[in-house]
């Protein structure tokens, strides 16, 4: 009771705390984002073409003013910033010396191509030069965005996230310094699961690198992409873009695993936009963190085009994942389908408010949304807020969302037939995930995922037996 | 030797009250045992308790295993020592597959020293060994993999607590009302299962209303339980009079458990 009680006060405190936070921002406004000399610094040690420095340019002017207004207040009436200080964080211009760090995806040598990042930098491309045989574009984002101007320029921060949507986009838009760019031609499929991994290897370095996936007219591609520190003692500041661009006819299944470690700060932006026909699979993981704030959302914005977003998060400690997701029917017979599966540990705390939004045009729209939450303990704490926003008259929307306890019925249940009461958790944590890996049709994603969530539970050694991973299926 | 279940004085509550009131049960591997009486009287909770669930207490009494006193263990140690019960209300795990949960449950149960993480048993043996079960009880072998109970109908549900007694081959078993919201086919598929599994190895417990188990697992002795306490013990006789004619004259020729029936209804409503 008293638990619940402390939770509900820090509830309502936040709201004033981030108004507090404010104004000692007023008078230092270096805790809340980085400052034109900041600015200048970073631009002093990047080679790049002029049009990007302008785009930097104009993008840091947006991010200044919008520094400078209030949070929206609902949207952050539930996440403290106020231990937030973007002076522990800076750009770096280079990647540092090379570390190894292990990919829960995996070197599996299933993929077709495959790049690294560490601290903001490429580190690694392969793969690319075969897949350019098929006029596939897969490596680094400025080097790309260079070659390949024309192509490109239309659909970077343009058609799926805008610099001005708050001021993270903005601060992203400034200071981005790389990442990730995969462009499949019309009709071209990618038949290998590409892989990017982007990884933070130092105390205080600020990574905003960026994802942009063009899959154009009837092609299809996979990427399955992986954030992770190199230590869980460095602290670290992510501020993320991932733009998904499905064209028409096209087909595109992206993977994001997110595992920082607990002392990074990850704030997001993350669209999908999918034209006529078009369809998007989209699996968000959410593990690590200290505090992630992630905008997703999901645009369809051609005729019949279709979505299926799948969410895993799984919080322990004092973590707090905030996800904002939005369904966004712009046309007439569209698809949505959204699960998230969450479960939380120890004192962390998820909050997800998802919106179905229909516009006028979009009728004989089918969207679905639902997410459950699962609590291992009494002092976790999930917030999960649904919404619907529905212009147009004939259509079909449902969601949901429920919170739930591990129901002593089930570990008494599975007690009974010799199991123990610490495998028999593992079991339900494991079976509440399944109907998510269900819908999941990667066999590397599923079993890293079933691996992963089995690790942080704390057995390790059970990932192999529980679902029988370990040899063939029954 | 065979083995003895011997339950003695034993006292149970619920919170804050008491349900049982010293119950005395002994069953060796071999018999079949009856326990009826009517609703309320205690039946489940007896269950429950055999089971080890938490929120049955037993404030006095014991419960053994060939002199091994079980009535602090944990419900997965009594099941590694052979006890089973079959659930009145089996319960839904969504998301793990019925070959999974048995084969870890299989595991543990024939190598109770197994510690957490250890490998299970192989595949291909536990497969065999599932599907052959799964066919003498009737059982489509795709339930393997289905969720467990998850959308199963009441009849499944029941076939399911069936065949993990014929996987886990306990040395006792206690079914309560495992017949009961069954139609009468899958009574009698669940009658016979039961009856093709049970043998010199197994004790078994029957808590039913119906004569319809009972017709197939014909019982040396039947109990009679009325507000928490054993009142009578006869054999299959009883078993069959109870069926025709009811409690009433159980009730008057037991006034004191009567009384404490009727109390114990009275705190529930």
């Amino acid at each position: 009771m008293c638990v619940w009680l402390i939770a509900v006060e820090e509830c309502i405190d936040v709201e004033e705390m981030n108004g507090k936070a404010m104004s000692l921002a007023a008078k230092h406004p270096g805790r809340i984002g980085f400052d034109i000399e900041v600015f200048e610094q970073f631009l002093s040690g990047r080679r790049e073409a002029d049009w990007i420095t302008a785009a930097r340019r104009d993008a840091f002017e947006k991010y200044t003013q919008l520094l400078a207004q209030e949070l929206p207040a609902e949207e952050f009436k539930r996440l403290d910033l106020r231990p937030f200080n973007a002076e522990l964080f800076r750009p770096v211009s280079d990647s540092g010396e090379l570390e190894a760090v292990s990919a829960l995806l995996g070197e599996t040598s299933d993929y077709g191509g495959r790049i690294v990042h560490q601290d903001g930098h490429a580190v690694e491309v392969s793969g690319s030069d075969q897949l350019a045989e098929k006029g596939i574009l897969f490596g680094e984002l400025q080097a790309m965005l260079e070659q390949h101007r024309e192509l490109l320029e239309p659909f970077f921060m343009r058609r799926a996230v805008s610099p001005d949507a708050d001021r993270f986009s903005a601060w992203h838009a400034a200071f981005w310094t790389g990442g990730t760019l995969l462009y499949v031609p019309r009709n071209v499929e990618v038949e290998l699961p590409l892989h990017s991994l982007i990884t933070s290897t130092r105390n205080g370095v600020a990574d905003f690198s960026h994802t942009l996936i063009i899959v154009d007219e009837g092609a299809r591609a996979t990427l399955l992409e992986e954030t992770a520190s190199a230590d869980a003692d460095s602290a670290g500041l992510h501020v993320g873009c991932v733009e998904l661009i499905v064209e028409r006819d096209a087909q595109l299944r992206y993977v994001q695993l997110q595992n920082w470690n607990q002392k990074t700060w990850h704030f997001a932006h993350q669209a999908g936009v999918v034209e006529n026909n078009g369809t998007l699979q989209w699996t968000v993981v959410g593990l690590g963190s200290r505090v992630s704030h992630i905008h997703q959302d999901i645009n369809l914005a051609g005729r019949a085009s279709s979505a299926e977003v799948n969410g895993v998060t799984f919080t322990s400690d004092r973590q707090k994942l905030s996800y904002y997701t939005q369904q966004h029917h712009q046309q007439q017979g569209t698809r949505s389908d959204l699960l998230y599966r969450e479960v939380l540990r120890d004192e962390s705390r998820v909050i997800w408010r998802g919106m179905i939004k229909v516009d006028i045009p979009a009728q004989q729209t089918d969207g679905y949304q639902r997410s459950d939450a699962l609590m291992l303990s009494e002092e976790a704490r999930c917030d999960s807020i649904p919404g619907l926003e529905i212009e147009a008259d004939d259509v079909r929307c449902t969601h949901g969302s429920t919170t739930g306890r591990v129901d002593q019925d089930q570990i008494l249940y599975c007690m009974s037939r010799g199991i123990t009461r610490n495998e028999a958790m593992h079991m339900i944590v494991e079976g509440f995930f399944q109907e998510v890996y269900d819908r999941i049709p990667i066999p590397v994603v599923r079993d890293t995922l079933s691996q992963t969530v089995q690790k942080k539970l704390g057995i390790e050694t059970l990932a192999a037996d529980v679902m029988s991973a370990d040899d063939e299926e029954f | 030797m065979s083995s003895v279940l011997k339950i003695s004085d034993l006292h149970v509550s619920v919170g804050e009250t008491p349900i049982l009131k010293g119950v005395n049960i002994e069953i060796r591997q071999g018999e079949v045992h009856a326990l009826m009486g009517p609703n309320g009287s205690g039946k489940s909770t007896l269950a429950y308790a055999l089971a080890g669930h938490p929120n049955y207490t037993v404030t006095r009494g014991t419960i053994e295993v060939d002199g091994k006193d079980i009535t602090e263990h944990a419900p997965d140690e009594r099941a590694r020592l052979g006890m089973f019960l079959a659930f009145q209300y089996p319960v839904v795990i969504p998301g793990v597959k019925v070959a999974d949960f048995l084969r870890h449950s299989v595991t543990n149960v024939r190598n109770p020293d197994r510690r957490e993480g250890e490998g299970l048993i192989g595949m291909r043996e536990f497969r065999k060994e599932l599907r052959s079960r799964m066919t003498e009880l009737g059982m489509d072998h795709e339930f393997a993999r289905r969720y467990l109970n998850d959308g199963f109908s009441g009849g499944e549900k029941k076939r399911m607590e069936i065949l993990q007694l014929a996987m886990l081959q306990p040395r006792f078993a206690i079914l309560d009302e495992t017949d009961s919201g069954l139609d009468s086919d899958a009574v009698r598929v669940v009658s016979e299962g039961l009856a093709r599994l049970s043998g010199p190895e197994m004790g078994v417990l029957i808590i039913t209303h119906h004569e319809r188990l009972l017709e197939f697992n014909a019982p040396q002795f039947t109990h009679v339980m009325l507000g928490g306490r054993i009142v009578e013990t006869g054999d299959a006789a009883l078993a069959h009079d109870l069926h025709a004619n009811g409690y009433a004259t159980v009730r008057a020729r037991h006034p004191e458990a009567a009384a404490d029936e009727a109390t114990a209804k009275e705190v529930v409503a």
